[in-house]
């Protein structure tokens, strides 16, 4: 594709591409947590939008559901009821340096593995018009040939989470 | 080629016409339809706050608005004007950005839910192979909005309806969710499409009316209307979380609440009712929006005589009726429609043509029968629940015993 043929993909990726950049750098960039949390949802709703470009649809309602609908209110929540942390004027602390590192270590990791595979004579893959069904999705799941075990295994673990949590949080009577 | 059905040949007709490029026609005409299928709603509700309120003043034993009008029909254009002209006031203190986008984002998240919604059997904005997750997920979004309201207008009354309406918010979306399940797994698909497609022999509230009932409740609390208001409790809380807004985005929040107990209607008769299903359709196609629209109306009317008939629970009774009867209901429902789905299947009841009435009658009555046999248990179990609160009651309100 060059830049001569604008298509109306295109102009999706470019949308989603604004808001996801432009919601991360609101993360970061907000002195206000509450809005840093705000802007996240931003960022993930452009995500979601990318899910649906590349024809998963599934994935971009899981991602809004999950990231949007369930993380972001508990993070949001989270920060409204500690009062203290709404308050926040100073941009760095003395930590701000290992931070940096940590990210940008996961920057180059990340910009490495993407890159590299695509890097010389094999150029872009070409991505298929449809990935996999939703129906596909729930059978690898559920079937015995796929990845049920991983999946419940992965459920056990959240189930034990919310107990723990359950427990935790409850007032000794 | 002709363009006498302009409906469904709008982009071919466009480009042939007008000798617009194909891909600028096909642009136009889903830019057209996003503009319709958006704006639809939004007049809709207001025809709505008429009915509204004429409906509450009846209920009420008042007469309602008759003044602007033949029967006061054009009382929300005056109310809409009044709004228009009123201060637009941003608190001290408050979070602009915020403040002002949480109107937005409420509209929002109910107009996307009609982006799923088969109109007629020919119009949908959008058939989505997972329309009813992508549902729950654009559902959920509204949440947000309020918790944005709340902190955003910087008042103590306003945070405290917000933290209110999330624990409800969130509380009722499990067992709208596990209610929403039911037609999916009857339907053997997540497409709005499908599902309507499914009901064309038997509509779904005749087999699984336990379902019905508890969505129906749940997307009740999930408006936030009575007996599920808590998060505005004109009494105690002053208005809630929208108590600092004026004005337009007032009333985009009041908007917000009316299209989204309409677009719960629409969805009962999508879900439970066959939605455009009816006689003709397949004849004339826009009957169907006839239909759909009626059916709603039907669902809509009854939300509003909850609204108006009962009185407003307690937080402590909100929480109970979710928790202890709503979700292990709709839990033991699930289990209940896919065994007895299994039990059907086994047995070979069901119907070889599924768009045929009396091929579904079988498989009809044993899901009947089941639901039933949930109804008598869970109200069984009520029964004994109370009565032994009770019991214990009156036992300590006994006088004292010679001997105690």
């Amino acid at each position: 594709m060059t830049f001569g043929d604008f298509t109306p993909e295109a102009f999706a990726f470019g949308f989603f591409t604004i808001l996801t950049l432009g919601g991360a750098f609101g993360v970061v960039g907000s002195r206000n947590l509450v809005r840093s949390a705000v802007w996240l949802m931003v960022s993930l709703f452009g995500i979601a939008g990318f899910f649906v470009l590349l024809s998963a649809p599934f994935l971009a309602a899981v991602q809004v559901l999950v990231y949007i609908g369930a993380i972001g209110i508990l993070i949001t929540f989270a920060i409204m009821l500690t009062r203290s942390m709404t308050n926040l004027k100073e941009r760095f602390n003395k930590q701000w340096w290992l931070a940096a590192l940590a990210a940008l270590t996961a920057f180059l990791l990340l910009m490495v593995t993407v890159i590299v595979p695509t890097w010389g004579e094999m150029g872009a893959e070409e991505i298929p018009p449809t990935v996999a069904s939703t129906a596909q999705l729930g059978e690898a799941f559920f079937s015995g040939w796929g990845y049920v075990l991983p999946l419940e295994v992965a459920s056990l673990l959240l189930t034990a989470a919310m107990i723990g949590a359950i427990v935790i949080a409850r007032e000794d009577d | 080629m002709e363009c006498r059905d302009i409906i469904n040949t709008f982009a071919p007709c466009l480009s042939d016409t007008l000798g617009v490029s194909t891909d600028l026609a096909n642009f136009l005409s889903i830019t057209l339809g996003v503009l319709i299928v958006a704006t639809f709603p939004l007049l809709v509700t207001i025809l709505l706050i008429w009915v509204e309120r004429k409906f509450a003043a009846r209920v009420q034993d008042r007469i309602g608005p008759n003044r602007v009008g033949p029967f006061g029909l054009f009382q929300p254009f005056a109310d809409v004007i009044k709004l228009l002209g009123k201060e637009d006031i941003t608190p001290a203190g408050a979070d602009k950005w915020i403040y002002n986008a949480s109107p937005v984002v409420m509209v929002m998240a109910v107009l996307l839910i009609w982006a799923v919604i088969p109109l007629t059997p020919v119009h949908v904005g959008v058939d989505l192979e997972i329309g009813a997750l992508y549902f729950v997920a654009v559902a959920s979004i509204g949440t947000l909005s309020v918790i944005m309201a709340g902190w955003a207008s910087n008042n103590k009354y306003a945070l405290l309806g917000s933290f209110r309406v999330v624990a409800q918010l969130i509380s009722y979306e499990v067992p709208l969710a596990l209610a929403l399940l039911v037609p999916v797994m009857l339907a053997g698909s997540m497409s709005m499409v499908g599902i309507v497609e499914a009901q064309t022999g038997m509509w779904f509230v005749f087999m699984v009316p336990v379902s019905a009932f508890l969505f129906f409740i749940s997307s009740q609390a999930e408006t936030g209307r009575a007996p599920f208001d808590l998060l505005e409790a004109e009494s105690e809380l002053v208005a809630g979380f929208n108590i600092e807004y004026s004005g337009m985005k007032f009333a985009m929040f009041f908007a917000g609440e009316f299209m989204h107990v309409f677009t719960n209607g629409v969805l009962m008769a999508v879900l439970f009712t066959g939605g455009y299903i009816g006689p003709f359709v397949d004849q004339i196609p826009l009957l169907g929006l006839v239909y759909l629209l009626a059916k709603a109306s039907i669902w809509y009317l009854l939300s509003l005589l909850m609204r108006n008939a009962l009185p407003r629970v307690r937080i402590d009774q909100l929480m109970l009726f979710n928790w202890l009867f709503l979700v292990p209901v709709s839990i033991i429902n699930l289990i209940l429609v896919a065994f007895l789905m299994f039990v059907i299947r086994e047995l070979g009841l069901q119907p070889d043509d599924p768009r045929d009435f009396v091929q579904n009658i079988p498989q009809t009555v044993v899901l009947l029968l089941g639901n039933v046999a949930l109804l008598i248990g869970t109200l069984t179990v009520i029964r004994n629940r109370f009565r032994a609160e009770r019991l214990a009651e009156q036992s300590t309100m006994l006088p004292a015993q010679a001997g105690d």
